[in-house]
């Protein structure tokens, strides 16, 4: 008795301690985000690997084991392996969009006149609403019916101009229906690649700037010589984010076209596997060679900032020595 | 500034050639924007105009002829029955429950991984790190299994819970700006006799007011404009603002200037936070992403 009590007096002393006071906010604080990462996160993540495996509904009910054959399925469906296919358009698209948002920047960065305006206009449509935003393009690209639906923006435009009428978003032509959703993704996306660029090139210090005016340097030369190398470092994170994102295009697609006339994207296809067709397993197969594709690009990123942090001390070192 | 500058490079080159080249650059430079712009705000000016013109005149007028005579019932029409004044209110619940869960989670989390070094600490720091890496819509794949299975399917504690526990980046933005928030603080707290949450109430947190700004932005973005989450979880009869413009699309028949009332509509809240908080906007933003 005596000793319990003892116990207990000494714990509610410790407690107050500031020890003790580090157990119990730790213990405190920590509950509920580690609770819900792991019910959230880790116990799905565990779960796809083993459903990977099996052959199972939405609701999980009949479950059998089927082994390797639901990854024998994705390998040998031409549908599922066409849309890596449709993210090489993405991928072409989003250097196209560096390019476009790394020309804007540096034009943004010198002097302009209502600089603020462009920089808003130009920005505006990363927040807008999804949803918003591809069903816009759905009418824009509409090829119309003479009599029954008016043609759509831009083939309006197109019409002004004199040229015909163009069917952008069909199944004839899936290039031009990729090409068509891979604009409404730079469209949409470019804006905060722009405040990006901005952001990096504004961090550059002014002297190189000074010193580049006193030799003459004319714009182009301006921009090889000091803005690039200066980004190069960012350019390549967003060259390694694309390839990321280019694999895991969803939302414009999906409301556009729903993934249909050959514009599907893997992550769709995983969705619908799952949700539409109620093939959870097959879907899981799906999201585990997702989850593979990524986590080898990040170590590859990893990998290869590493390096060139390693260059950018290296050189600054050298710089140290000049002085 | 500006006109000091312009004097001297005046004075120190007047050559022709390079006054010339500056010119055409300049005006190169302005249309590129001003071509930029077109592209942005074409598609835009197609919805405004068809939101203000009346069936008929939808179907037989081209996207950007200028509405004849304007009709206003189609905003009312969206906005009652379509529901769209539903999916703000259901939007802005979500929002605020969100974003209040996920500033007291993360700001707790990173005090506690930031302030308190241990093994366990770091054993969950990583493990968040770890979280970062698994891709967010395939993951639903399984998610949904669990939703089933603890009754959150078509409830809206479903949304709520993936937005505050799934969200590892704004714990990233606290952690970052934690470390920038000097510990002679917190031991000056110490030194005054404060406990350990008396330090975390009055000192911490309101410090923190500058990444909590930041959080808050992005969270009100991404959650105004997530699609997938509400679609998959939640109950069709109470729609959110993408899953009101969804709706309108996915029916037999599309009313199009509805739509585009619709659409009107829900861009209205984003514009005035954007020209509001623009400065803020940018800045969090962009600090969001290059925790990355």
């Amino acid at each position: 008795m005596n000793n319990k009590t003892g116990k207990k007096v000494s714990f509610k002393n410790w407690i107050k301690t500031y020890e003790g006071q580090k157990f119990y906010i730790s213990v405190l604080f920590l509950l509920i985000p580690v609770v819900l990462l792991v019910v959230f996160t880790f116990t799905p993540a565990v779960n796809m690997i083993i459903y990977s495996f099996q052959d199972r509904d939405k609701y999980g009910a009949d479950v059998t084991w089927v082994g390797l054959e639901n990854y024998r399925t994705v390998f040998s469906d031409a549908g599922i392996l066409s849309t890596f296919k449709n993210s090489l358009y993405y991928l072409c698209g989003s250097i196209v969009q560096q390019v476009l948002a790394l020309l804007v920047a540096s034009i943004l960065c010198s002097k302009i006149r209502a600089k603020g305006l462009f920089k808003g206009i130009l920005f505006f449509p990363y927040l807008m609403n999804g949803v918003a935003v591809s069903i816009i393009f759905k009418k824009f690209f509409v090829k119309g019916e003479r009599g029954i639906v008016p043609e759509g923006t831009l083939n309006y435009l197109l019409s002004a101009f004199g040229l015909d009428p163009i069917k952008w978003i069909s199944a004839e032509s899936p290039m031009l229906a990729n090409i068509c959703l891979v604009f409404v993704s730079i469209w949409r996306y470019v804006g905060f690649d722009i405040i990006m660029y901005i952001g990096a090139i504004n961090s550059i210090s002014p002297d190189l700037y000074e010193a580049a005016d006193l030799d003459g340097a004319n714009p182009w030369q301006r921009f090889k010589y000091i803005v690039f190398p200066s980004i190069k470092p960012i350019i390549s994170l967003q060259l390694i984010l694309a390839v990321k994102g280019a694999i895991s295009v969803f939302e414009i697609p999906y409301i556009i076209t729903g993934g249909t006339m050959n514009t599907s994207t893997f992550v769709i296809d995983t969705i619908n596997t799952a949700f539409s067709k109620n093939k959870v397993g097959l879907a899981s197969a799906m999201a585990v060679i997702l989850l593979v594709i990524i986590i080898v690009v990040t170590l590859l990123q990893k990998y290869l900032f590493r390096e060139s942090n390693d260059k950018v001390k290296r050189s600054k070192r050298k710089g140290a020595d000049k002085r | 500034m500006k006109t000091g500058s312009d004097a001297v490079q005046t004075h120190v080159k007047p050559k022709k050639p390079i006054y010339w080249s500056r010119i055409i650059i300049s005006a190169l430079s302005y249309l590129v924007l001003i071509i930029g712009c077109l592209v942005v705000l074409i598609p835009i000016l197609a919805v405004i105009f068809g939101a203000f013109k009346d069936s008929k005149e939808i179907a037989n007028t081209s996207a950007l002829a200028i509405p004849k005579n304007w009709v206003f019932d189609n905003l009312k029409t969206a906005f009652i029955d379509g529901k769209v004044l539903k999916g703000l209110g259901n939007t802005a619940v979500i929002i605020v429950i969100s974003c209040f869960g996920t500033i007291m989670t993360g700001t707790m989390t990173a005090f506690v991984i930031q302030r308190f070094d241990s093994r366990m600490t770091r054993f969950i720091k990583s493990a968040f790190l770890v979280a970062t890496l698994l891709p967010n819509i395939s993951m639903q794949v399984t998610v949904f299994q669990i939703m089933y299975k603890l009754g959150l399917y078509r409830t809206f504690a479903a949304p709520i819970v993936l937005y505050v526990g799934t969200d590892i980046i704004s714990i990233y933005i606290f952690m970052q700006f934690l470390s920038q928030i000097p510990t002679s603080l917190d031991e000056s707290g110490i030194i005054d006799g404060a406990s350990y949450p008396r330090i975390y109430f009055s000192i911490i947190l309101p410090n923190l007011k500058p990444a909590i700004a930041t959080v808050l932005i992005i969270k009100f973005v991404g959650i105004y404009n997530d699609f997938y989450t509400p679609n998959l979880y939640m109950n069709e009869n109470d729609p959110v603002v993408s899953t009101v413009l969804y709706s309108f699309i996915s029916g037999k028949r599309t009313q199009w200037e509805i739509v585009f009332a619709g659409i009107i509509l829900c861009i209205i809240p984003t514009l005035i936070m954007f020209l509001s908080l623009q400065k803020y906007i940018y800045n969090g933003l962009v600090s969001g992403a290059v925790k990355e």
